[in-house]
């Protein structure tokens, strides 16, 4: 009776498979466990949360040299795949981690959050294994739509509520601009596989086609919103600012990189012919997103906020790279972002900490004198602000040094490197203010409580040693980026 | 049989539409709406194409764009009521807590 | 023109089958008026009012919930369209789609989100 091919599964594809099916099996776990009685103070969630991120990883690390793709060509699993899901499985874990003490501080409740926080994951794993723009579109939405509930998830309070909205407003209206581009590119070129899209872009002289250029053009906008790039940015500070501490250290890494795994597979693999067209766009983009954030990072006297400015300043750097395009760009992008997950989060960690009792406002001048009551809590931030700063020894030098190494043997984005490592000098500024603020100001009135917690101890410690490993031994990370972008070619 | 390109003409002039609504509109339920608008006009876009190729993959496409959309709708309508009982406006120029 | 008659024909029935049932019970209905039966429902919503009313917000929670897991019924049609040919492979993956579902659902009635109390 059967007319349709069957699909068969090698042993390897349910190895390949494994980060997906984990994660669904953990969030609808997390959801089931609710049937069963919960000890008053106790720790389901984050342990179901843990052995998923645990069990995905392992998963994809095993079948780590394989590359197939399954479900028709939709679902790639090749080095990209297992480089982005270990660091997604990476992030899940330390967001975990440095959600288990604050959760219950906010009393948010754990078996949704961590639900939420595994269904993400799962969509940002979709999306950097994606070779099809329906997947990119299913992993983005999965990924958002998790987000958006998890950035209001202190629901009586009203900052919680406001970035929820914003974010799920600008959000979905960018989803909607990536849709129609999607639709065009679609309509342009007769396919939605980004590998048929790009071979059908290498024979035909489509360059100038109407349609293909609104589409393209329409599915970056829609990724910068997504990566928070100029001048799409807007929605950044007040989400970073209302969101859950946790959960904007979690989305400030994994939406980020996600963004950029699914943005450099489309345009190397689908639009990677045409690509040279876009070249000085992506580097003016990368121009003002740079300058934006630092700039207005320099004002900012909420480090949330800070942090947000921060982070969009990194996309622009990272921009800079994918304007570079070709592997050696791509990989520098890849590296960027593997480092600056690590460095984000761990300062997210430490401020997860801080702010007891004064709900999650933590201004720079409630850090005077933090770094000699605390101070390996201050050394720790110190450090995270000198990797973001881009200072060495720390892995976020490195990750600038790659990046504009890479885009300066490029003649016409001279300019934008220059402007880059202007920017990086002001830059230092506002992260060193967090510094000069640890050690050299006198704390005025009530000192910021601090919430020691094991796990998030814990985090700190991991994201401290990843951002000093990567900075010391920066070859090792390298050759896996390298690696995880040849496929694409 | 009807030309593609008026379909398509179509779903452009509703696209546009739900861009100017969410941009100039100020209730966050009429800037919602705009939004579906614009996740529609992609979806005819879809089956005009998948029509003149004579493939379903754009009709799949929408099957899954539609579910996304509901979701979505979802999400919103919650957020949104959520907003509304805290600060009893649905207005965005009156949510303004938040700014640097 | 002449294959767009019986249309024709139909609009006309449709239209005076309306008149004449409409026209008949008003001239031969017998008229005693009172406050019940001048009300527009015996029960429901006043139809005639402020649009801008409130409604209370556990409609809204019900027709997000109806939405979601109505639009998943999208999936099945595809599925229903082509099941011969889908075989056993498509109905094991339909089953663990409305298992899936399912789960979501008990979680629902966990919660209490169906209760109108």
């Amino acid at each position: 009776m059967s007319i349709v091919p069957q699909p068969t599964f090698l042993a390897l594809d349910w190895w390949a498979l494994g980060p997906v099916l984990a994660l669904t099996a953990g969030t609808i776990l997390l959801l089931l466990l609710e049937f069963l009685p919960q000890r008053a103070n106790g720790n389901r969630g984050g342990i179901v949360s843990l052995l998923t991120f645990l069990a995905s990883g392992y998963a994809v690390w095993r079948v780590a040299g394989e590359k197939r793709e399954l479900f028709g060509g939709m679902f790639v699993h090749d080095p990209m795949t297992v480089f982005f899901t270990l660091l997604f499985c990476a992030v899940g874990v330390l967001a975990t981690l440095m959600s288990w003490d604050y959760l219950k501080r906010t009393k948010i409740n754990q078996a949704e959050y961590y639900a939420l926080l595994l269904s993400s994951v799962l969509g940002m794993v979709v999306m950097a294994a994606s070779n099809d723009l329906v997947t990119v579109f299913l992993g983005l939405e999965l990924m958002s739509l998790a987000l958006y509930v998890m950035v209001g998830f202190r629901r009586s309070q009203l900052e919680s509520n406001e970035a929820s909205l914003k974010y799920f407003l600008l959000g979905a209206f960018a989803s909607g601009f990536l849709l129609y581009g999607i639709a065009l590119l679609y309509g342009a070129t007769g396919s939605s596989n980004l590998a048929m899209i790009g071979a059908f872009l290498a024979d035909t002289p489509l360059a100038t086609n109407p349609m293909l250029l609104m589409g393209s053009l329409l599915v970056f906008v829609g990724f910068a919103f997504k990566v928070a790039a100029a001048p799409f940015h807007m929605w950044t500070p007040d989400v970073y600012e209302g969101a859950p501490t946790s959960v904007t250290g979690f989305m400030s890494a994994g939406a980020k990189a996600a963004g950029f795994a699914a943005l450099l597979r489309v345009a190397l693999r689908a639009l990677g012919p045409v690509m040279v067209d876009w070249t000085q766009l992506l580097a003016v983009i990368a121009f003002l997103t740079m300058t934006v954030g630092n700039v207005t990072a320099l004002l900012q006297g909420n480090l949330k906020r800070m942090l947000a400015y921060s982070s969009i300043a990194h996309a622009g750097y990272i921009l800079v790279a994918v304007a570079a395009g070709g592997p050696e760009g791509a990989s520098a992008a890849v590296f960027y972002l593997a480092t600056y997950s690590f460095m984000n989060i761990g300062a997210f960690a430490v401020l997860t900490m801080l702010g007891k009792g004064r709900e999650e406002r933590v201004l720079m001048s409630d850090l005077a004198g933090l770094g000699f009551r605390e101070p390996l809590l201050g050394l720790a931030l110190t450090a995270f602000m000198l990797s973001l700063a881009g200072i060495p020894p720390m892995a976020g030098f490195m990750g600038k040094l790659y990046i504009f190494g890479e885009a300066v043997k490029h003649p016409q984005l001279l300019w934008v490197v220059v402007a880059g490592v202007l920017n990086s000098v002001v830059s230092v500024y506002y992260y060193l203010r967090v510094t000069v603020s640890l050690y050299m100001k006198e704390p005025e009135g009530e000192p910021v409580g601090i919430s020691w917690g094991a796990p998030a101890v814990l985090a700190i410690v991991i994201t401290l040693a990843a951002t000093l490993w990567f900075g010391l031994q920066a070859q090792g990370l390298w050759i896996q980026a390298q690696n995880s972008v040849m496929g694409l070619l | 049989m009807i030309p593609t390109e008026w379909a398509l003409a179509l779903s452009a002039v509703l696209f546009v539409i739900g861009v100017v609504g969410v941009l100039v509109r100020r209730n966050a339920l009429v800037i919602f709406m705009s939004i579906e608008l614009m996740l529609n006009a992609a979806n005819l876009a879809f089956v005009a194409f998948a029509r003149q190729q004579n493939s379903l993959d754009g009709q799949i496409f929408v099957f899954f764009v539609m579910t996304v959309a509901a979701a979505e709708v979802a999400v919103g309508l919650a957020i949104i009521v959520n907003l509304f009982r805290l600060r009893e406006t649905v207005f965005v120029d009156e949510i303004n807590l938040l700014k640097g | 023109m002449l294959a767009y008659l019986p249309v024709l024909l139909f609009v006309l029935v449709g239209l005076g089958f309306g008149a004449v049932t409409i026209g008949l019970s008003t001239i031969i209905v017998p008229r005693r008026e009172n406050a019940v039966k001048n009300s527009a429902y015996e029960c429901g919503v006043e139809p005639v009012g402020n649009a801008r009313g409130r409604f209370s917000v556990k409609f809204y929670l019900v027709a997000v919930l109806f939405i979601l897991f109505d639009i998943e019924a999208v999936f099945l049609y595809p599925w229903a369209v082509s099941f011969h040919q889908l075989g056993l492979y498509g109905l094991i993956e339909m089953v663990l789609f409305i298992l899936i579902l399912l789960a979501g659902y008990f979680y629902l009635l966990k919660k209490r989100a169906l209760e109108w109390e």
